[in-house]
């Protein structure tokens, strides 16, 4: 696995943490939050909050990635499976909205608990292709069971709901604070989870597992905490998505989606704390841009993947930050 | 008519031999995977596009130039080998000192590209490719009717994955190939073109893949999509049997297609998940694969 995470010359750009760009990422942080309390009043609100949804599943996808060290091919998975949850649950047990979630978001956890605990029995390229297949299995099971996914159309028309039962979130700017509120709460939990002592001893073990392992870690024990948390935070998005949009289809288990949240923490910049956003900007944008070329979008996707990885791995966050020599 | 364990044995020979034909591409794309992964330490996720490639370049040889089956099974390798000689020289080549999950993504971006364009030309629902005269038709052996091209294929694939086996462990070029994936460096030092040998590598193993893609074209209909879900199960084959080995990935792929065909005759539902549940058996019980070596 020492091979994985590598040197800032030649392997995936890391993030260090650094006391002096505390500060930095504090204000960033605050920019945030106020440019998500404007954003409702600039831009159309739906497109926002699905930007906001697919950030979060990139921050998760990250997490796993950047400071674990850990290519998962199959996070399409657990967005997928806490979108129908959350969808099934809205549906048909009347759940409120907050609950609705919640739940997606706890089977989507347990779920990375069973895959994480399979997938990282092998290291590298194969805990790659082991999470991808695992996902893929999931898919199947996803479509040969319509009583609850509802098969090849999906769960449609998923109420909205009233949040806490008072709120009518039929509204989209009151739907928008709650995703915003999720989207802060997600990231700040995020953003503590890598500089706690567990994020610290995450990226030793990203760095070099035979020496983590002889200062004495249960290496396993950590990257399978940082999977189930990664899970957990994706299937928070997926959850959330469902709401918005009132739908949770196949399209959300499929591999495609996996490799697109690839794709947006490839864009951004992977292994940086805010990356991950940018590159949902961008590729949300890119994608409701370009939906006129109806197929081409895979074409400029594929395309965007391979500029990528041959001249831009650092990503747009990964690039600015090494203009102002501070990790982002 | 006697029936076996409930099945009439006509569909059950029946879905072993087309569980035959599966386990035969997955042997040969894990045998391709496995070969360009041992020396490039590249996943070639472009490995289905390529083998759909295979298939397409089949149907526009007969289509636009009237290139019978037997001409296609010969071109296509060569032409869509050549389409890989140069991704190998002008893409992968220049990520060889990055951290190799680049490879899988760089491949995984072709591969959408791949699939896009041919999606755009020829639409989704897929072309029809006729079985050449001389294999059709079939034969009665009593228990079962063995339809000549079914029996063909599996017979092919056979044929070119023992030859694969002989050219890497047996012949001079092999051992270039077995010592260049155990220390290239030094490989090198000894005056063998390793670069060279890299880029006819990934040939080779994408030719492969375009090899079972003409095989395949007239049992499945030639659809731009054939190769993206196909090579996820392969990667599941993969990861069961480990890439250590080359007979380990012929036994496993011929293996595994003849569970998944039998799980289609006596529990249908599971027979897309089967090989899948294989692997995290396989995961509990031996990690690193059937034929692999422990990390």
């Amino acid at each position: 696995m020492a091979d994985i995470a590598s040197d800032e010359t030649s392997g995936i750009p890391v993030a260090k943490t650094d006391r002096s760009a505390d500060q930095l990422h504090r204000n960033v942080l605050i920019g945030l939050a106020l440019l998500l309390a404007i954003a409702p009043f600039v831009a159309y609100p739906v497109f926002v909050m699905k930007v906001l949804c697919f950030a979060l599943f990139a921050l998760a996808f990250n997490l796993l990635l950047g400071y674990g060290g850990l290519l998962s091919f199959g996070h399409a998975a657990y967005f997928g499976m806490a979108s129908y949850v959350s969808a099934y649950t809205a549906k048909n047990w009347g759940l409120t909205p907050e609950f609705a979630i919640l739940s997606g978001t706890a089977i989507a956890a347990a779920l990375g608990l069973v895959f994480g605990a399979l997938a990282i029995r092998r290291q590298g390229i194969y805990f790659t292709m082991i999470t991808l297949a695992l996902a893929q299995m999931l898919f199947f099971f996803c479509l040969q069971t319509p009583r609850f996914t509802g098969g090849e159309d999906g769960i449609q028309a998923v109420p909205r709901g009233r949040l806490f039962g008072l709120i009518d979130l039929a509204d989209d700017r009151a739907l928008y604070w709650l995703v915003a509120a999720i989207f802060m709460a997600g990231l700040l939990a995020m953003y503590r989870i890598i500089h706690s002592p567990f994020g610290e001893v995450c990226k030793a073990i990203r760095d070099n597992e035979p020496r983590a392992i002889s200062l004495g870690y249960r290496v396993n024990r950590y990257k399978l905490t940082v999977f189930v948390l990664s899970a957990a935070l994706a299937g928070l998005a997926g959850a959330t998505k469902a709401i918005v949009f009132q739908l949770a289809s196949l399209t959300d288990v499929h591999w495609s989606m996996s490799g697109e949240v690839v794709l947006m923490t490839l864009v951004g910049g992977l292994g940086t704390v805010f990356g991950p956003i940018a590159g949902a900007l961008v590729i949300v944008a890119m994608q409701n841009y370009l939906a006129s070329l109806g197929a081409w979008v895979t074409v400029v996707q594929g395309v965007v993947f391979v500029i990528c990885v041959l001249a831009f791995r650092e990503g747009i966050v990964g690039v600015v930050a090494k203009a102002i020599k501070k990790p982002l | 008519m006697f029936e076996l364990i409930g099945v009439p044995p006509q569909a059950l020979f029946g879905q072993v031999l087309l569980g035959l034909i599966n386990g035969s591409f997955y042997a040969i794309l894990s045998l391709g995977l496995a070969v360009i992964f041992g020396l490039l330490n590249v996943i070639n996720f472009a490995h289905g596009a390529q083998y759909m490639m295979g298939a397409f370049v089949a149907w526009m040889g007969l289509n636009y130039l009237g290139l019978n089956y037997w001409a296609a099974l010969l071109l296509a390798p060569l032409v869509v080998g050549a389409v890989g000689i140069a991704m190998e020289r002008l893409l992968l080549k220049r990520i060889v000192h990055v951290d190799h999950l680049y490879g899988l993504l760089l491949t995984f971006g072709l591969a959408l590209i791949i699939q896009g364009l041919f999606r755009n030309q020829y639409g989704s629902s897929g072309l029809p490719y006729q079985i050449p005269p001389e294999l059709r038709g079939g034969q009665n052996l009593g228990f079962m009717f063995l339809p000549y091209y079914r029996g063909w294929v599996v017979v092919a694939s056979l044929v070119v994955c023992v030859a694969t086996w002989f050219m890497i462990e047996k012949t001079k070029l092999g051992a270039y190939l077995r010592a260049a994936t155990e220390n290239p460096t030094l490989t090198q030092a000894f005056g063998i073109n390793v670069p060279l040998l890299v880029t006819l590598t990934y040939g080779f193993g994408v030719a492969l893949a375009a090899f079972a893609g003409v095989l395949a074209a007239p049992i499945y209909s030639v659809n731009p999509n054939m190769g993206a879900d196909l090579i996820i199960v392969v990667f599941a084959v993969v990861v069961i049997g480990g890439m250590g080995s080359i007979m380990g990935a012929i036994v496993t792929g011929f293996s595994l297609g003849l569970v998944e065909g039998l799980t289609k005759v006596f529990y249908p539902e599971a027979s897309a998940t089967v090989i899948f549940i294989i692997m995290v058996l396989v995961l509990l019980v031996k990690p690193a694969g059937l034929f692999g070596r422990p990390a």
